[in-house]
């Protein structure tokens, strides 16, 4: 019985966080139950995801108490192939932030508490992806938001704190939000469980049924950085020790998207706001990459990509229909691995150019072939350059942005006017652009350059000692770590089997949406005999 | 749906302040700001449990429609811990952005030699001062020994004795 394994995925990073603990004096003993708890849960995932799809969901009441009293874990296919990637992307950063804390003699992450704490944002990330009930969601969100501040303040320095003050009261409001939108819909309907929440919230009036929808999507939508609620995240996240940017940037904003879906396509699938996603979907793209373009920073610049590139999932999510969703699951797939394996890779050329800024780095093709590589391909990819899984992504987008418009002249079935749909679309291929432009300005200057043209500099690695927000870290060894390069390597290598793989991921991805397509589907995999 | 009008009203003055406490700049307002919303956020959790009734705990004779809702008491405990968990991490971090504004970033670098090199120096320049007091001192004495007569100079020079008694 497969299921039975299901609560071990959150389970296991929690114990392994306890048994790292107690380990706090012993940092190689920390490090190996790391990796290999989240080893482990890769395995489970992987099983689970071969499983569901084989022989259908599978689900898991705590305790034995059925659906609507106890507490419920759902594993359908969206969840596992959420709960896939992100362990395994998980995985490779841990591997990579031990491979920089050997080299660095922990200096970057140089507290016992950085493996407890990174195991429990796993837990918490793994538990809001299998949550079946509103407020193990909620728990599952405040599990990684307690960790992720304690990650992003990690060593306590003055610019960690300032940056991390925004996070941390941003994503406050945003869990008071939660809450309050939980205790309205407990008000109004009775329930958490959200498959029983899907049948009677249908039953609301549309417009008590708008009030809660909103409540939700602002809450979720500060977590995944949408537009008008997105101004947080450039100014908190580059300050982080490299390893837990990338796992912020790939993972928790995505987390809010998957919120989000199910949002839409369990909680509210007849209170319509398709048009108000695609909208700010299309708003999210282009103000985003707006802000990319002014940035010199590679990290800030990454971060800039990372909110407008959210855009195009919202937009997948507000088109409502089959087709969009595979497409959406399989751009938030593709975007967790590119976008971490771009900032892990920043992380190389911090530690090898000594700088992050396009105005102190040069020659750094010359100087290391391989890291261009490893930059190069994520960074077409993400930039929608046509083989790769980016390119795929969008055009899947698109495609399912063209369907929509077409379904009816003038107004979808969504009822979204097919002319919005047509700017969103013309607004997501200029987007692609200006990324590729931004990406490829920055691998001009610090890849191509010759360094003799770099003004007024004495030695790449000499800059490093003003422009890097840790000075002393990166000056600390000139050698880049094997296991570092490893680590972006294999994800690198996972981005572009993404691309290999992107037909079998597709069909998987179209399943996964199919089994979304209908919230009686949620709803029959929760109560098999029927609810109420 | 019954609820108590006391705890609505309760409910909105907490939102009311903790709003407007939030908006403050200094982060401890904030956190005061967050915990009086984070407890309006629990007192409407609580409030939808409906109207009050028995303990919910089912047993002989008890009707399962007089006992109230147990599930919201559970959700309020669990957001308790939860901002509980906030507070602390939050009071933590005002401590130490507290501490880094006062020392900045030299404040966890002090150690030993350094202190004691920087009393060393304090005790030399306060050396050095007095001497230059004393030096101060020492020209006014003799350049009013120069201008005036014995009688005046044996007064004061009885004052100076006299005012060195008092400040021995």
């Amino acid at each position: 019985m497969t299921a039975t394994v299901v609560p071990l995925v959150v389970l296991l990073p929690l114990l392994g966080a306890a048994v790292a603990l107690i380990l706090g004096r012993r940092r190689r003993a920390q490090m190996a139950v790391g990796v290999a708890v989240l080893a482990a849960v890769t395995v489970i995932a992987a099983v689970l995801l071969v499983q569901v799809d084989a022989t259908g969901p599978a689900v898991v009441y705590i305790g034995a108490w059925d659906a609507p009293w106890g507490i419920t874990l759902v594993v359908d296919r969206l969840a596992a192939i959420m709960l896939v990637i992100s362990a395994i992307m998980l995985l490779v950063v841990l591997v990579y932030s031990v491979g920089q804390g050997i080299a660095d003699q922990h200096r970057e992450t140089p507290v016992s508490i950085f493996h407890p704490t990174y195991l429990i944002l796993a837990a918490g990330v793994f538990n809001a992806f299998i949550a079946g009930d509103l407020f193990n969601l909620y728990v599952g969100f405040e599990i990684l938001l307690g960790a992720s501040y304690v990650l992003l303040t990690l060593g306590g320095t003055g610019e960690r704190i300032r940056s991390g003050v925004t996070y941390i009261i941003t994503s406050l409001v945003s869990s008071l939000f939660f809450l309050s939108a939980i205790a309205l819909i407990y008000g109004a309907t009775g329930t958490a469980n959200i498959a029983q929440l899907s049948v009677r919230l249908a039953e609301l009036p549309q417009d008590v049924q708008l009030i809660l929808h909103l409540l939700l999507l602002i809450a979720f939508g500060i977590k995944a950085a949408v537009f008008p609620l997105s101004f947080w995240l450039p100014d908190s996240y580059p300050t982080a020790p490299a390893p837990v940017t990338a796992v912020f940037a790939g993972l928790l904003t995505k987390v809010g998207v998957y919120a989000i879906i199910r949002t839409e396509t369990v909680l509210f699938p007849e209170n319509d706001l398709s048009t108000l996603l695609i909208v700010i979907g299309g708003l999210t793209m282009l103000i985003g990459i707006l802000g990319a373009l002014t940035q010199a920073d590679i990290k800030r610049l990454l971060s800039f990509t990372l909110v407008s590139h959210i855009g195009y999932m919202i937009f997948g999510i507000g088109l409502s229909s089959v087709i969009g969703l595979t497409a959406t699951i399989y751009y938030v797939v593709h975007h967790i691995t590119v976008q971490t394996a771009l900032f892990l890779t920043t992380g190389l050329i911090e530690r090898f150019g000594g700088a992050t800024s396009i105005n102190r780095l040069a020659g750094l093709l010359k100087a290391s072939p391989l890291l261009a590589i490893l930059f190069f391909i994520p960074a077409m990819n993400l930039g929608g350059i046509p083989p790769f899984s980016g390119f795929l992504g969008k055009v899947g987008l698109f495609v399912a942005g063209a369907q929509g418009a077409g379904a009816a002249p003038g107004a979808d079935a969504a009822g979204t006017p097919s002319w919005l749909i047509w700017v969103v679309i013309a607004a997501g291929a200029a987007t692609s652009l200006i990324t590729l432009y931004a990406l490829t300005r920055f691998w001009n200057m610090a890849f191509w350059r010759r360094r003799d043209e770099l003004e007024g500099y004495e030695s790449v690695l000499l800059g490093s000692v003003l422009e890097a927000p840790e000075g002393a870290t990166v000056t600390a060894t000139r050698t880049t770590p094997v296991l570092m390069v490893v680590a972006t390597a294999t994800l690198v290598v996972v981005t572009v089997c993404l691309t290999v793989f992107a037909g079998p991921l597709f069909e998987y991805a179209g399943r996964a949406a199919e089994g979304l397509s209908d919230p009686s589907i949620y709803v029959s995999i929760v109560f098999p005999g029927g609810t109420r | 749906m019954t609820a108590s009008l006391t705890l609505v009203l309760l409910m909105a003055v907490l939102f009311g302040a903790g709003i407007a406490v939030m908006l403050e700049r200094s982060l401890t307002r904030v956190l005061i700001g967050f915990l009086l919303v984070g407890n309006a956020v629990n007192i409407l959790m609580y409030l939808m449990s409906g109207a009050p009734g028995l303990a919910p705990i089912l047993g002989e004779g008890v009707d399962e429609g007089e006992i109230s809702d147990p599930l919201p008491q559970a959700f309020v405990l669990t957001a308790i811990v939860i901002n509980l968990g906030i507070t602390a991490f939050m009071l933590a971090l005002i401590y130490r952005s507290w501490w880094l504004a006062q020392l900045g970033a030299k404040g966890d670098l002090v150690d030993d030699e350094a202190e004691l090199a920087e009393d060393a120096e304090e005790a030399a320049d306060l050396i050095r001062s007095s001497a230059a007091d004393d030096e101060a001192i020492q020209s006014i004495i003799d350049a009013s020994d120069e201008e005036f007569d014995l009688d005046e100079e044996l007064e004061r020079e009885a004052s100076a004795r006299d005012d060195e008694g008092s400040r021995q």
